[in-house]
């Protein structure tokens, strides 16, 4: 999308690299029925996982990134297990994967620890004391290895898809 | 964080399922009971709104909570007062 005028720089990120490990973490796991603690760890003991941190749950960015993944069906195979994160409530979650009708598990982190612990802390302007993740996705293999990592550097940004699709290829 | 460092599972051998309701009581009292007991449990946080409560219903046949899954015995079973005399039961000193 070109503009006229220059979108917000968010400067570079100090996330995960390809080949370095994912960090762990645990947080409420929400699916369409109900939620419950699940640690990264227990998703890569299963097999890679496309990992994606997305804007609050109603969001336009939020809208458009899981429309995307669902058209695209990412870990419609038993191969891949596509999980998203927000700092929305497991509320928020439930009605989300509900009114989008989505496919897809996503982790609730009100207070936004998982995005401090990978680097990609996104203080929003004009929302007083709120910060959520930039938007960001992580390929992670079976030992828990970044195979993948784009994170946003303005604001808005969106994932570029085929290059997520490509790392996938590759796993 | 610590939780970054190696295995962030906390309760990934837990035997117990519970599926609970934030904030109501009688989910409130079997959760006690079961850290009174120290076991480990896996909580599942489920819908409000009671129609909506499949996931209860797939794994209990109604779909009233709390309702625990107890995979070392084998037992399902729901209404708090029966559960908490099954944990006495089961896993009290007595």
């Amino acid at each position: 999308m070109e503009l006229p005028f220059d979108v917000v720089d968010l400067g570079p990120a100090e996330h995960p690299q390809s080949g370095e490990a994912a960090p762990d973490f645990e947080r409420p796991l929400v699916t369409d029925e109900y939620w419950e603690d699940v640690a990264l760890s227990d998703l890569t003991a299963d097999g890679p996982v496309l990992l994606v941190f997305f804007p609050m749950d109603g969001s336009f960015p939020a809208t458009y990134i899981w429309n995307e993944i669902t058209e695209r069906g990412w870990g419609s195979d038993d191969d891949l297990t596509v999980v998203g994160l927000s700092i929305s409530s497991p509320y928020e979650h439930k009605a989300f994967i509900s009114d989008a009708d989505l496919p897809y598990r996503l982790f609730s982190d009100p207070q936004n620890g998982v995005a401090e612990t990978y680097g990609i802390v996104h203080d929003l302007d004009g929302m007083a004391g709120v910060s959520e993740p930039r938007p960001a996705a992580f390929l992670i293999d079976g030992d828990r290895t970044v195979e993948y990592a784009w994170v946003a550097a303005e604001w808005p940004e969106f994932p570029d898809y085929d290059a997520i699709a490509a790392a996938i290829g590759d796993l | 964080m610590s939780e970054s460092t190696t295995d962030a599972s906390e309760e990934g051998d837990a035997t117990i399922t519970l599926y609970r309701l934030q904030a109501c009581p009688f989910c409130e009292r079997v959760a006690r009971t079961l850290s009174e007991y120290d076991l480990d449990y896996q909580s599942r946080f489920v819908e409000p709104l009671h129609s909506e409560r499949n996931a209860v219903k797939r794994v209990s046949g109604q779909r009233a909570v709390p309702v625990i899954i107890d995979e070392r015995t084998g037992v399902t079973m729901s209404e708090s007062e029966r559960i908490v005399q099954y944990l006495d039961r089961t896993y009290g000193e007595a």
